[in-house]
């Protein structure tokens, strides 16, 4: 579904990310580890296209289209989505008129919002004055709208107490395990990438491959829960050292 | 003051330039026509002044509204009201009628302010003269239009409003022009009064012309307890226009709240603002401007003056540019006597944040539809808290501007 090669990617004039290679087949779930400033969420937010972020070599193509180019919008309307770990205030628009403008008439708001405890949150400005917890529903919800079919999560149970992440990590199950692209009706199986410190969204999710990504670079890839165990006791350290022996 | 002490006054003030905004000679307009017209019916008005008035918010069915008033040029075409304790007339009739109604006339507002108020004091000039009894709470909107439709013509208003202790009333000011109208100029004196406990919601909503000027000048003065709130609404193509009114919290725990948003088109000149004195304890004033140039000239002023203990005010500006050409001045202004105050003021003036517009793009809107969503956003920001008919109204005239579209 996406596939990601040779990318070098900067910021500011400053190198981020290094040759990355990345292939993510329809149905299935990818795990990003890394420590903090290793450059997760800049892979992520260049593969939606933000402007921040400069391709400098290399492609990205999305169910066999090349994507590198292509502006934010059109590889939304594609099917890429994205969970931002820091999402923008915007004063004044509504959390509502949001949600009807990426879903047409496609979503119950009110029913769908009403599961995420998030009823009394339609007519709030967007982002503004949300806590974390609040930030993820908005953003889940923001994303049942617009029913990508590749999603990102760029941490998505951070600053999430104990009792919500039971129900963020179920939306979030039934999100990836949904088929289908925005208003396209075709049964394609959705896929994800998503990136953990945690590693508490494991527990709802069924991911098949994680990768560590240290220094701009993809150092080593295996089973998200052999890998997850080994950081937990080991740091990234020992993938990076394993990865430059190598 | 005597009225040959005020003639005096306005005669010295005939070539007094005003503070703010660029000069304009009178002397080029003739005075609007003025004729004895009063009673007729808005429903029976032309189609192109009926639709003038309805893109202002004056409504000529007057479905929900508790009184009307309509000024054509210089004549009075319209009073009414529907509910007891409210009174609609015009301020000439409120004159003759009452004695006591000279002490609200050329008291708020200085008659040698500068040349405009003079020449509307030397003119006689007409306009509404509302009047809420005390303890009364008038339910629906009191509106009125004021609607310019000669040729390099001058129109001269002296509005006053009354709401007595403990009353309450919401009033939409609707200004614009018809198609008749051309190069003309718009004048006027308001002088508000908020008694003791009262509360005045007041809804300015303008639709000039891009050869039209307006050099409104307003005076509030707010009693204890009382409650003074203030949207204006500027969305489509004027000249030059220059605003300042000034709120004058006279007594302990009064409130004054100002909104404004507005857009100013490519030729347009609008400069805005306000002031608010807080000269007793506890009083609380809030100025929230929002603003759009799409290739015009906007300024915004704000002055907060406070002169006793215990109050709180906060000046706020938020203005963004669309296209090259736009400029944006910002002005706010703090000025405190004494220690004991909470004055704030935040200022806000650029382009649409691209992180916004990226945002909502990784969304799956365009660029256009998430640039006119935040926009619309901004503006509709600065009116957060209306009464829901007047938000109505409001929401409308920015649909009408297409703003989504830009």
């Amino acid at each position: 579904m996406l596939k990601v090669e040779g990318l070098n990617v900067e910021v500011r004039g400053k190198q981020v990310l290094h040759d990355i290679d990345l292939d993510i087949p329809e149905g299935s779930t990818y795990v990003l580890f890394g420590p903090n400033g290793s450059g997760k969420s800049t892979l992520l937010a260049t593969i939606m296209g933000f402007s921040q972020f400069e391709v400098t070599s290399g492609r990205i193509f999305f169910r066999g289209k090349d994507i590198t180019d292509a502006p934010i919008d059109e590889r939304a309307r594609l099917g890429i989505g994205m969970l931002m770990q820091r999402p923008p205030n915007i004063p004044g628009v509504r959390l509502r008129s949001v949600l009807k403008a990426t879903s047409g008439d496609g979503m119950d708001v009110e029913r769908a919002a009403g599961e995420l405890n998030m009823d009394s949150f339609l007519e709030r400005d967007i982002n503004v004055g949300f806590s974390g917890g609040e930030l993820k529903r908005s953003e889940i919800l923001q994303l049942q709208a617009q029913g990508p079919c590749f999603l990102m999560m760029d941490e998505p149970e951070s600053g999430v107490d104990l009792v919500s992440i039971q129900v963020i990590g179920k939306k979030i199950r039934d999100l990836i395990g949904g088929i289908g692209c925005g208003s396209d009706g075709s049964g394609t199986i959705r896929s994800a990438l998503i990136i953990t410190h945690t590693g508490q969204i494991l527990d709802f999710i069924e991911a098949q491959k994680a990768f560590v990504l240290a220094n701009g670079t993809i150092q080593c890839s295996g089973s998200p829960d052999v890998m997850f165990e080994r950081i937990r006791r080991h740091g990234y350290e020992e993938c990076i050292r394993c990865h430059q022996r190598n | 003051m005597s009225s040959e002490e005020l003639r005096r006054r306005a005669k010295h003030a005939g070539g007094k330039t005003a503070s703010y905004g660029d000069d304009i000679d009178v002397d080029n307009f003739q005075v609007a026509p003025r004729e004895l017209r009063a009673g007729e019916d808005l429903e029976s008005l032309d189609r192109d002044l009926k639709d003038s008035i309805i893109n202002v918010g004056v409504v000529p069915d007057q479905q929900e509204r508790a009184g009307s008033f309509l000024l054509l040029d210089n004549s009075i075409v319209h009073t009414s009201k529907q509910v007891e304790g409210l009174e609609v007339m015009s301020t000439q009739e409120a004159l003759k009628r009452y004695d006591w109604a000279k002490d609200f006339v050329w008291n708020a507002v200085q008659v040698d302010t500068d040349k405009y108020t003079a020449k509307t004091f030397m003119e006689d000039s007409d306009g509404y003269f509302i009047r809420v009894k005390s303890g009364v709470h008038v339910a629906h909107p009191v509106q009125a239009g004021q609607v310019l439709d000669s040729v390099r013509s001058m129109q001269n208003v002296h509005n006053v409003i009354i709401v007595e202790e403990g009353a309450s009333m919401q009033f939409i000011s609707g200004c614009t022009s018809t198609h008749c109208a051309k190069e003309s100029l718009h004048l006027a004196a308001s002088e508000l009064y908020v008694m003791k406990g009262g509360s005045l919601t007041f809804t300015t909503i303008h639709n000039w012309a891009s050869d039209i000027s307006a050099r409104p000048r307003t005076v509030i003065k707010v009693a204890e307890d009382a409650t003074f709130i203030d949207n204006y609404i500027s969305l489509g193509p004027i000249r030059s226009i220059q605003l300042y009114p000034k709120v004058f919290l006279d007594g302990p725990r009064a409130k004054a709240n100002f909104s404004s948003i507005s857009v100013a088109p490519p030729g347009c000149k609008l400069d805005m603002g306000c002031m608010a004195v807080l000269g007793a304890p506890e009083t609380r004033a809030r100025i929230v401007s929002r603003s759009i140039t799409t290739g015009g000239e906007i300024i915004n002023r704000g002055r907060l003056v406070g002169l006793a203990p215990m109050i709180k005010a906060h000046l706020e500006c938020n203005s963004l540019i669309m296209a090259d050409g736009g400029i944006s001045i910002a002005i706010p202004e703090l000025e405190a006597r004494l220690p004991d105050v909470e004055m704030t003021h935040e200022a806000a003036v650029g382009k649409v944040a691209q992180d916004q517009v990226e945002y909502l793009m990784a969304r799956g809107l365009s660029e256009d539809e998430a640039v006119g969503i935040i926009v619309r956003g901004v503006l509709e920001g600065g009116i957060v808290g209306l009464p829901d008919q007047i938000r109505l109204e409001v929401e409308k005239a920015i649909d009408q501007t297409n703003i989504g579209a830009l």
